[in-house]
């Protein structure tokens, strides 16, 4: 039960970060833009989350007070970053495609240029912890106590919460309507007066907002509130879209999703813990690829009768039939 | 619109017919981004350290023509991923998947050069088939996905960029005939798996560089000339169009993924296989679970040569080029870093560059232009023929 207990508690913080950011990629999807960048908009929430956890580390702010600024920044960032995509992929009717993978060759290349320049490192390296042992009172709770309230980060439960925000906002708004309506067929939507443009800025910025903190949490709840430029979030935001694929552009499909993942990841990262597995005697490195190999058959298997909204990646122009 | 009796008309309509053509507007858009770029970089240089920003500007732009034979030498392997992602991407799939292809054809290509005993002309020829069989392998398995199951192709690429890079580090690391654990690096590679070199001295430039551009100029013709070149770009205009044709759709995907992964593949031989200026030494590739660069280079190199293979050779030279002036740039304090920012702004700009010029020039037109007419359009009829 103990081996239970641990690779829950570890995969939580692996799967919130993945469902953020497949839920940030959800809505401008759903809104009609392929968001390939998120993995770029990940990096860059996380690189002013850290930043300002750098700057107000010394302050006798309490951790998770710093925590929940801290998002406040990197979804700050995250918006800020997306438009960049926003207005190529709207305003120009650019290939999302392309700009998406620049913005994500720009970020890398920048935070290694800032850091080696200001702190003469490949990134930000903070020494505060989020880490909570357990939750007073909701711990106590027998089995689900255990489960998700001991040995966590409050990202977890703030994840939680954005996922019921985001499926409210997505289901039973006026807005969620009209984003769905945008990336199932805009022409449509344009004619009852809904205007496209502004929808797809609002989803691609929702999607920004959602990376960035779910790339702050990915450093907070992975590499311990370090940013580097060279590993930067490891795929997340590729294998983000990857769980939103699977998840089928539903909010609820993908939090399960994001769970299958996060528990290969966990499971991969903690074979030498688990007698059962370590016994087996298999190279290591064979569970570390095994996110994308279940990845390639999950969507071998599921691509065929695929959700996807019609109108994603076809730029809106208003003149086209 | 103008005034037929002109006799400038018939000047100004050939020059026309040059500056509408498709070449000239996707030259016109890739210069405007490179030029928007550079740009940006400046300004970058400005902000960090404005004192030897002219000095460091310099060394990006023109850094590069003291070390021609250095430039040629890194062109090599982005020049083969560039044309790994422009020719999938002229049949419109985009195959971000190029750096795990690459890593794939580099360890094909190390294997064979380690593990085979071959006689000395034929060692190096046989290592880059491997390598092109590797890449090959890489680019199959997203092909089949995307024709037959309906995957993204973007997806399935990107998983395999780690796939390949966890499965050759670790394959590296396990076999002792080709890593080295005091380095931690791979050995040299035997002489005889070498390309050989093309003696420019104090450089690495070998025989790859002609072979690739010679690639380059094979695909142009296998695009223009041949049915399958035929198909690939129609299917690439219009999916359903030229299934209804008849051409077949499916195959042509997992063709045209399969040739991308082997030139892809190719490039990682190259660049493993090269010789080093140092003699008695090579190339050594590091495992430390990093995706290849020169992958996502190769991606740089494809949009700016506008998916042209003519214009991949030139546009990895160019990247190349400024690549090694950014390596440069640390003379005066700077990071070469600065030169990935710079990229990666060229390949943002180039993504609506033409959209940009198109509207510059309607602008230029509309504007300037309709000044030009009202300013000397003395006679009415002119004026009526608005």
């Amino acid at each position: 039960m103990d081996t239970v207990y641990y690779l829950v508690q570890n995969m939580l913080p692996v799967a919130i970060p993945l469902l953020l950011v497949a839920l940030g990629g959800m809505f401008s999807e759903r809104s009609g833009i392929v968001n390939i960048a998120l993995e770029g908009i990940m990096l860059f929430g996380a690189f002013f989350g850290a930043l300002f956890v750098l700057i107000v580390q010394g302050s006798s702010m309490n951790p998770q007070t710093i925590l929940i600024l801290g998002m406040v920044i990197a979804a700050l960032s995250g918006w800020i970053y997306s438009l960049l995509l926003s207005f190529a992929s709207v305003t120009m009717k650019a290939n999302q495609v392309i700009v998406g993978t620049a913005l994500n060759m720009l970020i890398p290349a920048v935070i290694l240029l800032f850091s080696k320049m200001t702190f003469n490192s490949d990134g930000i390296t903070t020494n505060i912890s989020f880490y909570i042992r357990e939750i007073p009172i909701l711990s106590k709770i027998p089995v689900l106590g255990e489960l998700f309230f001991q040995r966590t980060y409050l990202t977890v439960l703030i994840g939680f919460v954005f996922l019921i925000v985001s499926t409210v906002v997505l289901y039973k708004t006026k807005f969620g309507l009209r984003l769905r309506a945008c990336g199932e067929h805009p022409h449509a939507a344009d004619s009852v007066g809904i205007n496209v443009y502004f929808m797809r800025y609002a989803g691609v910025s929702l999607s920004g907002i959602l990376a960035g903190i779910g790339g702050f949490f990915y450093a907070v709840g992975i590499t311990d509130g370090n940013v580097s430029g060279h590993s930067g979030v490891a795929g997340f935001g590729f294998l983000a879209l990857a769980v939103m694929i699977f998840g089928q552009w539903k909010p609820i499909r993908i939090l399960f999703a994001a769970m299958f993942f996060a528990f290969l990841r966990t499971l991969a990262y903690s074979v030498s813990l688990i007698p059962f597995l370590y016994n087996l005697g298999i190279n290591q490195t064979y569970y570390k690829m095994l996110p994308y190999l279940a990845t390639m058959v999950v969507l071998g298997f599921t691509s065929k009768k695929s959700r996807a909204p019609k109108a994603e990646g076809i730029p809106y122009d208003k003149s086209q039939r | 619109m103008q005034n037929r009796n002109d006799p400038n008309s018939k000047f100004s309509f050939s020059i026309q017919s040059i500056t509408h053509s498709k070449g000239f507007s996707a030259l016109g858009a890739a210069l405007m981004a490179i030029i928007l770029g550079l740009i940006f970089g400046f300004i970058v240089m400005l902000v960090s350290a404005p004192d030897n920003a002219i000095s460091g500007f310099s060394y990006v732009v023109f850094g590069g023509l003291s070390r021609i034979g250095d430039v040629f030498y890194f062109a090599t392997p982005i020049l083969m991923t560039g044309l790994a992602v422009g020719f999938a991407f002229k049949m419109g799939l985009f195959n971000i998947g190029a750096s795990g292809q690459y890593t794939m054809g580099m360890y094909f290509a190390l294997y064979v050069s380690f593990m085979w005993d071959l006689p000395g002309g034929v060692h190096w020829i046989a290592a880059i088939v491997a390598g092109a069989l590797g890449g090959m392998l890489f680019g199959l398995i997203p092909g089949i996905f995307k024709a037959l199951l309906n995957v993204n192709e973007v997806i399935t690429s990107i998983m395999f960029n780690y796939i390949g890079m966890y499965l050759v580090d670790m394959l590296i690391q396990g076999n002792a005939i080709m890593y080295s654990s005091t380095t931690t690096r791979t050995r040299y590679i035997p002489i005889d798996a070498q390309i050989p070199s093309l003696g420019i001295a104090g450089s690495n430039v070998n025989l790859g560089i002609i072979l690739a551009v010679l690639i380059g100029i094979i695909l142009f013709i296998v695009l223009q000339k041949t049915t399958f070149g035929y198909e690939l770009k129609a299917t690439g205009f219009n999916k359903y169009a030229s299934d209804y044709a008849g051409m077949q759709g499916k195959r042509n995907i997992i063709l045209t993924m399969a040739i991308a992964g082997g030139l892809a593949g190719i490039g990682g031989a190259f660049a493993i296989l090269a010789p080093s200026a140092i003699p008695g030494s090579s190339m050594t590739y590091e495992p430390i679970n990093i995706i290849a660069a020169n992958g996502f280079n190769g991606i740089a190199v494809a949009l700016l040569g506008h998916s042209h293979p003519i214009g991949i050779i030139f546009s990895s030279i160019f990247i190349s080029h400024i690549q090694r002036g950014g390596t440069l740039t640390s003379l005066v304090g700077y990071k070469p870093e600065i030169i990935d920012v710079v990229i990666a702004v060229i390949i943002y700009f180039s993504a609506f560059a033409i959209i940009m010029n198109n509207a510059l020039a309607k602008f230029v037109k509309t504007r300037l232009l309709k000044k030009n007419v009202v300013s000397d359009a003395s006679d009415p009829d002119i004026k009526e023929a608005e």
